[in-house]
């Protein structure tokens, strides 16, 4: 049998499949429960600096081929969070704390509290004021707070990028320059709907960011991309919802990849997705590692060396100066 | 699948006590008792309600939601999400339902199923005076009504576990709860050897309502109340948070009276 064994940024994990930031993720008896459902490692819900009631509702509204959200970061603050991170190890895999702030010196303070197996930062909600994708579409802004975190800990640090860009790579670099163990690609993207019954817009704050299937495809692109230009490893989210899904990612060259909206439709499905990809491997005689990027190897559109990348910050390297780490057969 | 806030039209506002309304929609949503809607209340919030009728809730005004919720009147319209949750699973003869305040409004639906379907119907109701009694009627349409008040103003003086020395709760095949986290716990505890076919319709801070968001996750297993729930047996009950702590809408744990 295949084994999806391995590292993925940094941290040893036994299969692939991770518990994207959000989903169940407040508590840290719900965090566990999704360790033992069969998830390699589990993110927390983004915590900051001060206790957060998040948005009024609608928070979510269902779409028939996604979901679209405006929680609003609702946290109890990293002072209350240890607790639930001590539980939330007890389901025996990594668990990685998802944190945000407004400045690098915020990201750092909450990281250096925190005893946990790995830092995510959020530099990617869409819809919260002078957090996430705000601070997080700046090149040099993810490079400083990278820096800062990974000065702070001696963890792996994760950097989640916000699709919500002309150039996502151009983020990957900055988080690779500021000390990134791995980037995370991607939160959600930007979104709103509206009830023609009376006008409203539904969420309580008129504009939330869509998961689900409908983004897949738009991840897929992100994490090519990425892994195109990055020397550490891309962990792939957004609209994984069954192993078809998650070996796409692979082999668009994820080293991890995330769950998150597919979890409404029960936990169970990360033991399938898990059960699907080891089918499929021994089906085909490939390793985890065989066809991981693969799509870069067969595809005969690899980005040029040519393609311009927005030079918008003087930090981040330009393209000429990242070495593909992949090499094409 | 409907992905939409269905619109739902106020045909009337029952007021019922001083800060308790119920509100009749245009249409049935066809629920299981035990189930509930997130009514939005549009331009302001977005929060669960059980049925008290297939075509009803009962909203007891406690905030700024529930406040512009039974200041609507009919014509007017709300947003909904669901029927959600699990819903009562009807089981045995002779059910005993015990209820305390608003939380006799499911219940009161409940029953009326229940005796439709033949079951004999007992009811144990609680409320903090005169004044705040509810749905008396529909109780004692039912069958056998215990009524306590904790001022003595009508029926058994007490909390509605007063009221519990009346009955045998071993002469029921299933026990109903719904009302104050203190007194659902009380009674858990008091009918401990019971707690198996107890039923217990719980309150937890919802804000998905899909299973996905974490708010309602109750300690220590994990169960997302808004899809698993929000009807948990008693004997899971007893071994959970529930009458220890609850959490708000930030995560943070709270008090639960
Ligand atoms: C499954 C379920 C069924 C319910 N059924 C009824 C019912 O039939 N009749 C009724 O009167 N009430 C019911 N409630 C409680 C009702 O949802 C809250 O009273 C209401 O949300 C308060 O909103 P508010 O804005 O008026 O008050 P706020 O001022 O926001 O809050 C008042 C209190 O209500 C609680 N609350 C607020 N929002 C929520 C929420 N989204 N989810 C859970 N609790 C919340 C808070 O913890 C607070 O203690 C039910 C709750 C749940 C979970
Ligand atoms: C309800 C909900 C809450 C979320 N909360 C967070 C969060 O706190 N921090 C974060 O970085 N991403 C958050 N996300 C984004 C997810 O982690 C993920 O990036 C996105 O949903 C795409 O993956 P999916 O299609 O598998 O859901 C949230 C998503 C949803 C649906
Ligand atoms: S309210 Fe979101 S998981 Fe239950």
């Amino acid at each position: 049998m295949s084994s999806l064994s391995g590292d993925v940024g940094g941290l040893r994990l036994e299969n692939p499949l991770i518990l994207a930031a959000g989903i169940l993720g407040t508590t840290g008896a719900s965090m566990r429960r999704v360790a033992l459902e069969g998830a390699g490692a589990v993110v927390t819900k983004s915590i900051g600096v001060e206790p957060r009631d998040g948005h009024p509702g609608p928070t979510v509204v269902r779409l028939g081929v996604g979901l679209i959200n405006a929680m609003g970061l609702p946290n109890p603050s990293y002072r209350s969070f240890q607790d639930e991170i001590d539980i939330a190890r007890e389901g025996g895999v990594p668990v990685v704390a998802s944190i945000f702030g407004s400045s690098p010196e915020e990201f750092a303070e909450i990281a250096s509290a925190l005893d946990v197996d790995g830092f995510e930062l959020n530099l990617s909600c869409p819809h919260a004021e002078g957090y996430g994708m705000e601070i997080g579409c700046d090149p040099a802004n993810v490079e400083e707070i990278t820096r800062a975190v990974r000065r702070a800990v001696n963890v792996p640090v994760w950097v989640k990028l916000t699709p919500n860009v002309t150039d996502i790579r151009v983020l990957g670099i900055a988080a690779q320059r500021g000390g990134a163990n791995a980037v995370v690609a991607i939160n959600t993207l930007k979104a709103m709907a509206i009830d023609v019954e009376s006008g409203y817009p539904i969420l309580g704050n008129v504009i939330g960011g869509l998961s689900g299937p409908a983004i897949k495809p738009v991840a897929l692109r992100c994490v090519y991309e990425l892994s195109g230009v990055l020397e550490i490893p891309v962990i792939g989210v957004g609209g994984v919802s069954c192993w078809q899904d998650a070996v796409e990612m692979i082999m668009a060259g994820a080293a991890g990849v995330q769950i998150g909206t597919a979890l409404m439709g029960g936990l169970e499905v990360i033991r399938d997705i898990t059960s699907g990809i080891i089918r499929f491997l021994d089906r085909k005689g490939w390793s985890l590692e065989e066809i991981r990027g693969i799509a870069r190897r067969r595809g005969s559109t690899a980005p040029s060396k040519e393609y311009p990348l927005s030079a918008s910050s003087t930090t981040s390297k330009s393209f000429d100066e990242v070495e593909t780490h992949k090499e094409v057969p | 699948m409907r992905f939409r806030p269905a619109n739902l039209v106020i045909k009337d506002v029952v007021r019922e006590t001083a800060s308790v309304s119920t509100i009749r929609f245009d249409r049935s949503l066809d629920p299981t008792p035990g189930q509930y809607i997130m009514v939005w209340v549009r331009g302001v919030d977005e929060i669960p309600m059980s049925f008290s009728a297939p075509d009803s809730i009962t909203v007891h005004a406690v905030g700024d939601a529930t406040r512009a919720l039974c200041a609507l009147r009919p014509g007017d319209s709300v947003g909904s999400r669901g029927p959600f949750g699990n819903g009562f699973r009807l089981t045995g003869e002779r059910i005993l339902l015990i209820g305390g305040g608003v939380g006799v409004a499911p219940l009161a639906f409940l029953g009326e199923d229940a005796r439709a379907r033949g079951v004999e119907v007992t009811s144990l109701i609680g409320f903090r005076c005169r004044e705040d009694i509810i749905f008396l009627d529909r109780f004692r349409r039912l069958g056998d009504v215990i009524l306590t008040t904790d001022d003595g103003s009508a029926g058994i003086e007490g909390r509605a576990s007063a009221g519990l020395s009346e009955i045998d709760p071993e002469d029921y095949s299933q026990i109903y709860l719904c009302g104050p986290e203190m007194m659902m716990i009380d009674i858990i505890r008091r009918c401990r050897e019971h707690a198996s076919r107890i039923q217990a319709s719980i309150n937890r801070y919802f804000k998905c309502a899909v299973g996905i968001c974490g708010s309602c996750c109750l300690d220590p297993d994990g169960i997302r109340v808004c899809v698993e729930g929000p009807v948990i047996t008693g004997d899971r009950l007893l071994e959970s948070e529930f009458g220890r702590y609850r959490r708000g809408p930030s995560g943070m744990r709270e008090s639960c009276y």
